[in-house]
């Protein structure tokens, strides 16, 4: 099935046709400097601030913004270095692995601290926590869950009410998804019983958080297990139908990471973008911060989020996901 | 007369150089030494982690119903965290098959089971310490190696060593520089012994032939010991040609007083004038050497006498007064007078034989050159010091030879037609040198020599 999957991703630039992206915007067009090609997981909405504040600052240079998902990013840069100059995702163990790889370019005198990067090549810039998105309705009268044991139950209480309500990543299509999912089960076996509690509720299965907050929104699932809880907030904005939950049990904090590559034609401008990614404070016009950036006197950070260290390689390794891919969906598709 | 020795080369400059030197090449060596070392236990601890990593993905290794499982333990890749964050390159074969990983690492064959291979290699153009591992699994009915290959990049080890090697070179500095300043230390004090004995034969009298006494080091012993034996026959032949010389001076003294006593009887016989003539200038010349003869006595006997100073009170106007009654009869044969001027009684403690000897010779080297008719003054008095003065007012000292008149046989040059040996002064110098004193010439502004024996 992956490997189906990767032939065709593999095959699509090649194929002639156009790629088929979420999103796709140019900023500062007219430039007459470098243009700087971004491919990256996060979404325009979140994104658009820190690029607009970057040319600003830069008025040579002018940046296309291609949106994808974490794994066909993967895929893409792996397949052509060439076409990218900097390289931005929420898959820390895919963005690890491409680094480890060599489609990294070193950078010399990053401003992070040393936990915030690999490599010289790999940096973290934001610091989000997976997070329970439920929707406040259903849970009216109950008990909101603060844990995962809590989630279990309330589901198991109430699984007319529940079924076919719920929903996760797809860890087959989502490399954030299944990045969150191996951190999860290294972290507790709860996280195998809350599967299988939704699997036996025929969960909802999302190869993107844009979708899976937009049936959130609209009432299609009432909960949500392991959506980014920034994405959550700026989506719903406006309604507080929504609720986002920080697991109180344990939680699993993501680093979305920025790399420039290794194959890229215009290194200045793009290790400028990355230094301009680690060092910048662009908020939203109320005040506050569009994405949970990363701030290097945060000890915490440091303990709470998922390392950027090797160890990130042993889930991606072709026998260990080939066991956890078919252990989940044992516990998932029933 | 001393002349320079020739110079080649410098002790000092050969002693550093080969200190310094050998500190040099013992820093380099200490330097590579240390590195080496480092470099040694450095790697062993890749090694060992490394080893371990690989253990533990071999260990979690299972036959499940024939089919082959690596559940790659989470701690295997994160035990290889460096602070460089170096890369890590890993393979998976199973009976020979490639099955994950990076099928760019080759394994290496051999890696039987529990034997380890270590290996440096080249995996994505970076250098990698590679270890290869295998295992063999044994399942129902069915039997399957499974080999390991994994690899790590060498920048954390790189940057150790480069700290290391800092670290050593700072070392080897440090201790070049110790020892550096060591053989300075050592050299200066080794030359130093050398520079005592020279300013000890530098300090010595210039009569002072006595061996060195004083304790030296070992390695300059034969240099003391041939320096004295030097010193002994020299002092040996010196004396040996003083005694030949007062031996001969005696021994021409008394035949010559007996041709001149002939030659005075002679003289009284022989009416013809030019005979006389001639008799006379032959007195004249007996005279002459025998006083010669006399003053190298003299020299010698002073020259004894002052290496063996014996020092006793005496009244210098007492002893002066004494000399010029002695002297009076001569003076007055040259129709000359003496006048002897200056404190009453001036004390002081010196060789009386000596002091006797040298005014006579100061006060006869007058009498030679003064003009008839006039006064030989002689002054003896306290202040500043005892001294004693004579003055003539005869032609006086040529001024451009006067420092050389008091060496041995020098004369001036307006003493031609005088009778002399050129040795009066010379004496007079000696005595007053022996006395730890001055012999002073010089030409009075009235005209005439001025000799001053200052003590």
């Amino acid at each position: 099935m992956r490997y189906l999957i990767a032939l065709i991703l593999l095959l699509i630039p090649h194929m002639g046709c156009a790629q088929d992206w979420e999103d796709q915007r140019v900023f500062n067009d007219d430039a007459e400097g470098v243009r700087l090609r971004i491919i990256s997981s996060t979404d325009t909405v979140l994104f658009a601030p820190f690029v607009e504040d970057f040319v600003a600052q830069n008025p040579l240079i002018s940046v296309e913004y291609l949106v994808s998902g974490t794994a066909d990013i993967n895929m893409q840069v792996r397949a052509t270095p060439e076409a990218f100059d900097v390289v931005i995702s929420s898959a820390m163990d895919l963005q690890l692995k491409l680094a480890n790889d060599g489609f990294a370019l070193p950078l010399d005198n990053m401003p992070v601290p040393p936990w915030a990067q690999w490599h010289d090549s790999l940096f973290a810039f934001t610091s989000e926590p997976a997070t329970i998105v439920i929707n406040r309705a259903a849970f009216e009268g109950q008990p909101i869950p603060q844990t995962r044991q809590g989630l279990i139950e309330a589901l198991r209480e109430r699984p007319q009410v529940f079924r076919g309500k719920v929903g996760t990543y797809d860890v087959r299509q989502s490399g954030l998804g299944y990045l969150f999912a191996t951190q999860d089960a290294r972290a507790s076996e709860t996280y195998w019983r809350l599967m299988e509690v939704m699997g036996g509720l025929n969960v909802r299965l999302y190869c993107c958080s844009g979708e899976m907050i937009r049936d959130l929104a609209d009432g299609t699932i009432l909960v949500a297990y392991n959506v980014l809880g920034s994405y959550a907030a700026v989506r719903t904005e406006g309604t507080d139908a929504l609720q986002v939950i920080l697991p109180s049990d344990f939680q699993t904090t993501m680093m979305r990471t920025a790399m420039v590559s290794q194959a890229t034609q215009a290194p200045e401008a793009a290790a400028l973008f990355v230094r301009y990614l680690i060092s910048a404070k662009p908020a939203s016009p109320d005040g506050t911060p569009l994405l949970p950036l990363l701030s290097s006197d945060d000890v915490s950070n440091e303990r709470e989020t998922i390392g950027l260290n090797p160890a990130l390689l042993t889930f991606l390794d072709e026998l260990k996901r080939k066991k956890f891919v078919s252990a989940w969906e044992n516990a998932v598709i029933q | 007369m001393t002349t320079s020795p020739t110079v080649s080369g410098s002790l000092r400059n050969r002693l550093v150089l080969t200190l310094i030197s050998g500190a040099a090449i013992l820093a380099i060596l200490l330097f590579f030494a240390v590195r080496n070392y480092a470099v040694q236990v450095a790697q062993q601890g890749q090694d060992n982690i490394l080893g371990v990593s690989v253990a533990s993905i071999l260990d979690a290794a299972a036959l499940r119903d024939g089919q082959l499982e690596v559940d790659i333990p989470y701690a295997a890749f994160s035990m290889l965290t460096t602070p460089s964050d170096d890369r890590v390159f890993y393979a998976i074969f199973q009976d020979g098959e490639f099955i994950s990983g990076y099928d760019d690492l080759q394994v290496v064959e051999g890696s039987a089971d529990g034997n380890w291979t270590f290996q440096a290699g080249q995996v994505r153009g970076e250098q990698v310490r590679q270890v290869n591992a295998g295992r063999t699994l044994v399942g129902l009915g069915r039997q399957t190696r499974i080999e390991v290959a994994l690899g790590q990049t060498q920048d954390a080890l790189a940057e150790t060593l480069d700290q290391i090697s800092r670290n050593a070179a700072l070392l080897g500095l440090g201790f070049f520089l110790l020892t550096a300043a060591l053989s300075f230390w050592v050299t200066s004090s080794t030359i130093g012994q050398l520079k005592k004995l020279t300013t000890s034969v530098t300090r010595r009298g210039p009569q002072d032939l006595s061996p060195f006494r004083k304790p030296v080091p070992k390695e300059m012993a034969p240099l003391v010991t041939s320096l004295n034996s030097l010193m002994g026959r020299l002092d040996q032949s010196l004396s040996q040609s003083e005694d030949f010389i007062a031996e001969a001076a005696h021994r021409v003294r008394t035949p010559l007083a007996t041709v001149r006593s002939y030659a005075e009887a002679t003289l009284h016989r022989v009416e013809r004038k030019d005979n006389r003539e001639a008799l006379r200038a032959m007195v004249r010349a007996i005279d002459e050497s025998s006083r010669a003869a006399g003053q190298l006595l003299d020299h010698a006997m002073i020259t004894f006498r002052a290496d063996h100073l014996e020092r006793e009170d005496i009244d210098l106007v007492a002893l002066t007064r004494e000399l010029v009654q002695r002297l009076t009869p001569i003076a007055e044969m040259k129709e000359l007078s003496l006048s002897l001027t200056g404190d009453p009684s001036v004390p002081y403690s010196g060789d009386p034989i000596l002091l006797q000897n040298a005014v006579r010779n100061m006060v006869d080297n007058a009498l030679k050159y003064a003009p008839s008719d006039s006064t030989v003054e002689i002054n003896v008095s306290t202040t500043p010091n005892a001294r004693i003065e004579v003055s003539d007012s005869g032609p006086g000292f040529p001024p451009d030879e006067i420092d050389m008149l008091t060496r041995r046989f020098e004369r001036g040059q307006n003493a031609a037609g005088t009778i002399g040996s050129g040795l009066g002064l010379t004496i007079a110098q000696d005595v007053a040198t022996a006395h730890g004193g001055t012999l002073v010439l010089k030409n009075r502004p009235e005209g005439g020599a001025c000799v001053i024996l200052s003590l």
